[in-house]
């Protein structure tokens, strides 16, 4: 994604002005935006005020914290989709901090953070990944001999917004689960004076990730989210509405046990443990690795990473919905989808997003996607 | 100068939190303590689940390592269970672990550890024309070309002038330790980022056998994704295509662009091959099986030990003898003292370290999260080094070839490996040998498939009715950072006990009750220079040298205090 000797955004030069230094063609330009705003469920009408925005903005400086965590995050952003111009508006940032491609160590890279978050106070868009441990104090990840909650404290007070990206920083993730052997908790139960966009998943899609950051430079300010912190614009839907399998789901063809006859022709795993009813995630529009595939598209049932305490409210991840625990046993499928969907978008007024609409239709057109895929 | 005390913390360009603490007289390393400051407590998150489930727990401990987990995990369940996968899961299998040791590898050596050899800041003095022939004499690489090579240097020349420095912001540039010529590192720099889009195309093989890259899926009796040439939905002929195309690029890359680069830039690092050799033991687990997982023979790279630097005799591995001790680790025992078999593990986390926030760990008898795992009491390194030497011991043809012809062309003795560079180059040498390797598992999956044989999955043991009331297993792997096994417990069709011992926990251990240093400390400590201790850029080569990855060494045993069966060692 940081492609830091790529032509280097001179301070205070616009966006455009720089694209075009990097032979970005005016088109090229256009036909981003328009993926862009199609991703983001932003009106046609909208692309050429998309395009003056992006144009102008300057290169800001993003800090990126990682605490208790894998690192997955931050490789899946490594792994942006094509277009390649994607990579560009993340690269595009001044990356000031972040552990895994420093080339400083210890308190040269201490230095730096405390000189990025000084020069930018106000500005700065802060990058989280990880959960923070709150049990015995807060000794169960330090950093520079300080606690990864001191660590997020201190930034988030100067962040002029607050992406926590991945299940770690959204909930606590794995560390978390029952019995939470560290006290790890998510971003937002840390800070809760300022709006903390949450990109779910374990880890998400790097190109979530972009497309919030594109959102927010565009707009200057965080997507709307639904009450996890979600933005709609990718977590607005169930993946099983989404999914190019629901046509035999519908047909009641499913895969009863993996590599079965069922499975060979590409079915419905639901039987087999599919979690796509009850998880909102833009999986299978945006799918992974420039695009390649997704989990359910290569044979395996979704385990619903994207939601809340899935590790515990979503396994075992070969049991069939019903019988997943914080489920009645007889309630169908759809109503617990239902369910969840009320309660995740409770209190929110719901966006008026034509959600990945282009690219549903374009998916509809080439037969990727069945007809009924883009029932909401 | 007198002595001083040197902290590093935090470690960057790894995965994880580390911090190193040194102390240095005189322009060399005296002693050093490495700790590791983040625990997550995995293992005891698994109690009561479902051992089904138990590769993507543990497939979480990391995402860089994000395969080897999840693969160890699916053998620890099905050596419990006695389950067979079938031949095409096998391949499968090592298709997936096989481009994450190529992938991980590269990313490795450009992303982390190259900018300890390479000064960004003096490829903007290089002449492109000369860079480009000499590019030309190492490689057939068709972007080495002096107008794109240009190209670099004018946009690194406008990023430094831009001020904005972004990641390399107190960077260590002009370190009187850097010695490559400018033309080197501008070709450095070219292929840093070269490798950044290499990467993220030839692990879209992850994606198509697992659905997703980081955290591929996988499945406990096989793999999920079927095969059937006659759908769209599933492995066909368009998506072995697509993977036969990487496993090209793959190897193209390695041949052509790591493997001369690692090699053209050891040549002005010769004398890192007499340094931070440190713990003289070696232990490989073994990996890529060609038949049955159980089947030792059928291992591309080979088990064994290597002990005192001594390659006259591979010694048998036998994990019966590895243990695990808590002398310098923030955790407590039943028994005080105890080197515990990870059948018999205990994790109770116990941190008696200073209250936060704090500036020195090396006067403290306890300061790390990691363990010390032991071998027959001693410390060993794993990881590329470790292989190659076992299996140039056990004379492997491919593995001797490529380290006798690596050391004839840079011109340095058979000590020269056992080092900080010893380190760097067993890991260039075994990505050419597995990125070689890719073509043989891919052609043996097409042979089959062409014989009608389209099993990826075994049902048999799949339901927990078919399931013994208790039952124990034992999952190894050879990591691309080492040798990894996981150890898993069942009862009643529930996880009862999972114990991992993670490569990153051998290299990162800390001392033992005999006071032995682990691999990383040891390493610093032997013959090792730091000339400035304001900017510890030689800490780094070493440390890097081993590729640390932290998240995956920490970790937690059974903390239930429940009586466990007896296990039975296999
Ligand atoms: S249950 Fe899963 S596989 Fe089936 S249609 Fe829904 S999301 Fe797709």
């Amino acid at each position: 994604m940081y492609r830091p000797s790529a032509v280097p955004w001179s301070p205070g030069a616009p966006l455009g002005q720089h694209l075009e230094e990097r032979g970005v063609s005016r088109r090229d330009f256009l036909t981003f935006c328009t993926e862009m705003c199609a991703v983001l469920g932003v009106a046609q009408t909208m692309i050429p005020r998309v395009a003056q925005a992006l144009q102008d903005i300057r290169r800001p400086s993003v800090i990126w914290l990682q605490l208790q965590e894998c690192t997955g995050c931050v490789e899946s952003v490594l792994r942006t989709a094509e277009p390649t111009i994607g990579d560009l508006v993340l690269d595009v940032v001044s990356l000031d901090y972040n552990h895994t491609l420093m080339a400083g160590a210890g308190h040269a890279v201490e230095q730096a953070l405390q000189d990025a978050m000084n020069a930018n106070k106000g500005k700065y868009v802060l990058v989280v990944t990880g959960s923070v441990p709150l049990s015995e104090g807060g000794i169960y990840t330090m950093i520079g001999g300080r606690t990864a909650e001191t660590i997020l404290r201190e930034a988030a007070a100067g962040a002029a917004a607050v992406v926590a990206v991945g299940a770690c920083a959204h909930f606590g993730s794995v560390q978390s689960a029952r019995p939470n052997p560290t006290g790890a908790v998510g971003v937002r139960d840390i800070v809760k004076d300022k709006p903390v966009l949450v990109v779910a998943g374990c880890p998400p899609i790097g190109d979530v990730v972009t497309a919030s950051l594109v959102h927010y430079l565009t707009f200057g300010r965080l997507p709307e989210a639904d009450s996890e912190g979600r933005p709609l614009f990718a977590y607005g839907k169930r993946i099983h509405d989404q999914c190019p399998r629901r046509a035999h789901f519908d047909a009641g063809q499913y895969v009863e046990v993996f590599d079965d006859e069922a499975a060979r022709k590409g079915w419905c795993l639901y039987q087999v443990g599919c979690k796509g009813p009850a998880t909102f995630s833009p999986c299978p529009i945006f799918q992974w690795n420039t695009r390649t595939s997704w989990p359910i598209g290569a044979g395996h049932p979704c385990i619903g990473c994207t939601e809340r305490n899935f590790w515990d409210t979503m396994s075992p991840f070969y049991g069939r919905l019903p019988g997943v625990s914080g489920f009645g046993i007889e309630q169908k499928v759809d109503a617990i989808g239902a369910g969840l969907a009320a309660g995740a978008l409770a209190g929110i007024a719901v966006h008026a997003t034509a959600t990945v609409y282009h690219q549903i239709k374009r998916r509809k057109a080439t037969g990727e996607l069945p007809e009924e895929a883009s029932h909401g | 100068m007198a002595s001083v005390k040197v902290v590093v913390d935090p470690i960057t360009r790894i995965e994880g939190h580390l911090r190193i603490e040194v102390q240095a007289d005189n322009g060399k390393i005296a002693n050093a303590w490495a700790s590791a400051t983040q625990f997550r407590g995995i293992e005891l998150v698994m109690q009561g689940r479902d051992p089904r489930d138990a590769w993507a727990f543990t497939q979480r401990i990391c995402g860089v390592c994000t395969a080897v987990h999840a693969i160890a995990s699916c053998r620890a369940v099905e050596d419990a269970l006695g389950i067979t996968i079938p031949a095409n899961a096998n391949i499968i299998r090592n298709l997936v672990h096989g481009m994450q040791y190529v992938q991980d590898h590269v990313i490795h050596f450009y992303h982390l550890h190259a900018l300890d050899w390479v000064d960004v800041v003096s490829a903007l003095k290089a002449d492109p024309a000369a860079a480009a022939r000499l590019a030309q004499s190492l490689s057939p690489w068709p972007n080495n070309g002096e107008a794109q090579l240009r190209d670099v240097q004018q946009r690194v020349s406008k990023f430094v002038a831009s001020g904005q420095l972004g990641i390399f912001t107190n960077g260590y540039w002009g370190h009187p330790a850097y010695k490559l010529p400018p033309e080197v590192n501008l070709l450095a720099v070219s292929h840093y980022l070269e490798a950044l889009d290499w990467q993220r195309d030839v692990i879209r093989l992850h994606a198509i056998f697992g659905g997703k890259n980081p955290h591929p899926n996988f499945l406990v009796g096989g793999m999920a994704s079927a095969i059937n040439l006659e759908s769209t939905a599933t492995i066909n002929a368009e998506r072995l295509t697509d993977i036969a195309d990487m496993i090209k690029r793959a190897r193209r890359f390695v041949e052509e662009v790591y493997w001369p680069d690692l090699v053209a830039i050891a040549g002005f690092y010769k004398d890192w091959g007499a340094i931070g050799g440190g713990v003289p033991n070696f232990l490989a687990c073994g990996e890529f099986p060609d038949a049955d997982v159980r089947d030792l023979k059928s291992l591309y790279f080979p088990r064994g030990i290597i002990l005192n630097r001594d390659l006259s005799t591979v010694h048998e591995y036998d994990h019966q003898k590895v243990t695990e001790e808590i002398h310098s680790s923030w955790y407590e025992y039943a028994e005080a003292g105890a080197a515990l078999h990870p059948w018999k593990g205990e994790t109770k986390p116990k941190y008696t370290g200073p209250q936060p926030p704090w500036s020195y760990l090396q006067d403290q008898q306890k300061y790390s999260w990691m363990k010390a795992p032991r071998y027959e009491g001693k410390p060993m390194q794993v990881g590329p080094l470790a292989r190659m030497l076992v299996a140039y011991a056990a004379k492997h043809p491919d593995v001797q070839e490529m380290v006798n012809a690596t050391l004839g062309t840079l011109k340095v003795p058979a000590t020269a490996l056992f080092s900080t560079l010893g380190r760097t180059a067993a890991r260039g040498i075994e990505t050419v040998l597995i990125a070689r390797q890719m073509q043989h598992w891919f052609d043996q999956l097409v042979e089959r498939i062409k014989n009608g044989d389209t099993a990826t999955f075994t049902k048999d043991k799949w339901e927990p009715s078919s399931w013994p009331a208790s039952a124990e297993g034992y999952g190894y792997l050879d990591a691309p950072r080492g040798a990894l096994g996981h150890w898993v417990q069942i009862s009643n069709g529930q996880v009862s006990r999972y114990q991992c011992v993670v490569p990153s926990t051998w290299n990162c251990s800390p001392r033992d009750a005999q006071g032995q240093m682990g691999p990383y400390e040891s390493a610093l400590t032997d013959a090792h220079p730091l000339v400035d201790p304001e900017r510890p850029i030689e800490i780094l080569r070493t440390i890097h040298s081993f590729d640390p990855c932290l998240a995956c060494g920490v970790h937690v045993i059974d903390a239930t205090g429940q009586t466990l069966s007896e296990v039975r060692i296999q």
